[in-house]
């Protein structure tokens, strides 16, 4: 705690990011980096000393992983009964609020406290005020580590998002200190400072400790699947905010040789609300899980609090479907009523576009959601809906596709009302190489750039050329 | 003003960033507020409300800030009734 006094200043602080992070992960990233485009991805997750085997042993011993996967029966067959012919697959639901913490996020926080505590950090701290907070609160309790969870809480007029202040709630809870944050990207610069006074190990959500905690998912689903319809699933569903749920779920399914499911990731759409905007804050019902973080991090993974991300979603992802908070809303109610299974409404968010693919899927396909998470005071459905018409939203009963982020929330009649909406692929892969462009002008790009994008894309280097003429 | 003793459960404020001093590129509603950190913790002073005081939190950190509340408290709720939800699945 007796750290040199430094400028504190913004820009100061910032400017010391790359030091600060890598004192506080123990990880190079000059080591892998290539280009200002390009870095050594599978070289970088290889080299976090942790095989499949080991990370599994690890979160074994954490109470963590093998979660049930349950059929979804009775939602299955109320999709069948306005499905068209042969269609409705059935859907499959893995219990992540089974695991300590309550979500699949101790997935990831198992593997940054373990390896924090293996390096010898008396602590470790993160900022997220999503259910990561209370994972690493919940795995740094377990492993004798301090924790310090930085949340993003309560706008000006001082009123806090309920889920959020659930959040905050759990990690203190599980013995963390939580410092409570108004409106801001500034958390960021927040957690600099907190890892420079502290030394504590970053557990970001974005390090390849973070993503290969994911891959036993991924592992397990397979597993689990092959073992009860000696099949593999032909597709499987994924939340998407910041990309990890998705990179390391489909980084799982294919070390298990399940190279045939499509990765179909999901977000809730709040179109039009501004993510850093003081006065939006409490006009979204999602804290995470929807477009604000979804689109921004597929179309540039490298916005976050470690030089190069690991979750890179667009690596991995099929499709992309958004749905309404409304439809989210109606399906979480649906989940409780159909199937004896109260969970929170964020983990329903991929539930919500399972609907939609298992409709036009055949009977005999299987569709997975890969999460569920706990709910409670302020994390649930009602409580996000009691608010919402507390700060102003309309919110009602009717056709789904009227509805408008931060203005009006339509809760479905009707199942066959969920709709969800696709998204154009290669629209977000040109975002992408739009933002690849501002970091390296396309006219620099090397053989070894275009290469990389191509992984990165999910394409040819052919493909990435003849886009990158398309730039503007 | 009551004096609030040394070693209660309190939370604190501080501004962390004036507005003037904030990341640049925020939206405006945002750009003309402060930044501002609220952290619960023991205090270390007898301290009356509105005192700048030191709070020890519960990893044994100290943090400096306006003392704001005694004894904070979670009271977030399920929310009033939404009764929309109550017929999705219903078997009335």
């Amino acid at each position: 705690m007796s750290a040199p006094v430094l400028d504190q200043s913004y820009a100061a602080v910032m400017a010391r990011k790359n030091e600060i992070m890598k004192a506080s992960l123990g990880i190079d990233f000059a080591d892998f980096i290539q280009s200002p485009i390009a870095f050594d991805y599978e070289r970088m997750m290889r080299e976090t000393g942790y095989s499949l085997e080991e990370v599994a042993r690890i979160q074994a011993g954490a109470k963590v992983g093998n979660t049930p996967l349950h059929e979804l029966t009775n939602l299955t067959e109320a999709v069948r009964a306005f499905a068209g012919p042969g269609k409705g697959a059935t859907i499959l639901v893995k219990d992540e609020a089974a695991n300590a913490g309550g979500s699949f996020k101790a997935r990831r926080a198992s593997i940054s406290a373990f390896e924090a505590r293996k390096k010898g950090y008396l602590g470790v701290a993160t900022a997220t005020s999503g259910n990561y907070g209370a994972a690493v609160a919940s795995q740094a309790a377990m492993r004798g580590l301090k924790c310090i969870v930085l949340q993003e809480v309560f706008d000006s007029r001082g009123v806090g998002q309920p889920e959020i202040i659930e959040k905050s709630r759990a990690c203190e809870a599980y013995g963390a200190e939580v410092q409570r944050l108004s409106v801001g990207p500034e958390l960021f610069y927040q957690l600099l400072i907190t890892l420079e006074r502290t030394g504590f190990f970053n557990a970001s959500l974005y390090t390849p400790f973070g993503i290969r905690g994911v891959e036993t998912l991924g592992v397990e689903v397979a597993e689990q699947v092959r073992k009860r319809y000696g099949k593999d699933p032909d597709a499987v569903v994924i939340t998407h905010a910041g990309g990890g749920n998705l990179t390391g779920t489909a980084r799982g399914l294919l070390a298990a040789g399940c190279t045939g499911a499509r990765i179909v990731a999901c977000s809730v759409d709040l179109g039009g609300l501004h993510m850093a905007s003081d006065h939006d804050f409490n006009r979204k019902s999602f804290t995470t899980g929807h477009t604000g973080f979804g689109v921004p991090f597929a179309t540039w993974p490298d916005r976050v609090d470690v030089p190069r991300n690991a979750a890179r979603s667009l690596r991995y992802m099929d499709e992309y479907q958004l749905v309404t908070q409304g439809e989210v809303f109606y399906v979480t109610e649906l989940l409780t009523k159909l199937e004896g299974l109260e969970r929170g409404p964020a983990g329903n968010t991929s539930l919500t576009a399972a609907v939609t693919l298992a409709r036009q899927m055949d009977r005999d396909q299987i569709v997975v959601v890969q999460e569920t998470e706990y709910t409670g005071a302020g994390k649930h459905h009602n409580r996000q809906l009691s608010f919402a018409r507390e700060n102003g939203i309309e919110v009602r009963v009717g056709d789904p596709r009227e509805n408008v982020p931060g203005r009006t929330i339509v809760i479905p009649e009707r199942l066959e009302q969920v709709r969800g909406m696709v998204q154009d692929m290669d629209k977000l892969r040109a975002s992408y190489l739009r933002n690849a462009a501002k970091v390296l002008p396309a006219a620099q790009w090397s053989q070894g750039d275009y290469q990389f994008l191509a992984e990165d894309l999910k394409q040819d280097a052919d493909w990435v050329r003849r886009a990158a003429l398309d730039l503007d | 003003m009551t004096m609030i003793a040394k070693g209660t459960w309190v939370e604190i404020e501080r501004v962390l960033l004036k507005p003037e001093e904030r990341a640049p590129n925020l939206p405006e509603d945002t750009r003309s507020t402060p930044y501002v950190l609220r952290i619960s913790g023991f205090l270390q002073e007898d301290a009356e409300l509105g005192a700048e005081v030191t709070v020890r939190s519960l990893i044994g950190h100290d943090h400096a800030g306006q003392l704001k509340v005694v004894n904070p408290s979670y009271n977030h709720s399920f929310g009033a009734t939404v009764a929309e939800l109550l017929t999705i699945g219903a078997k009335a």
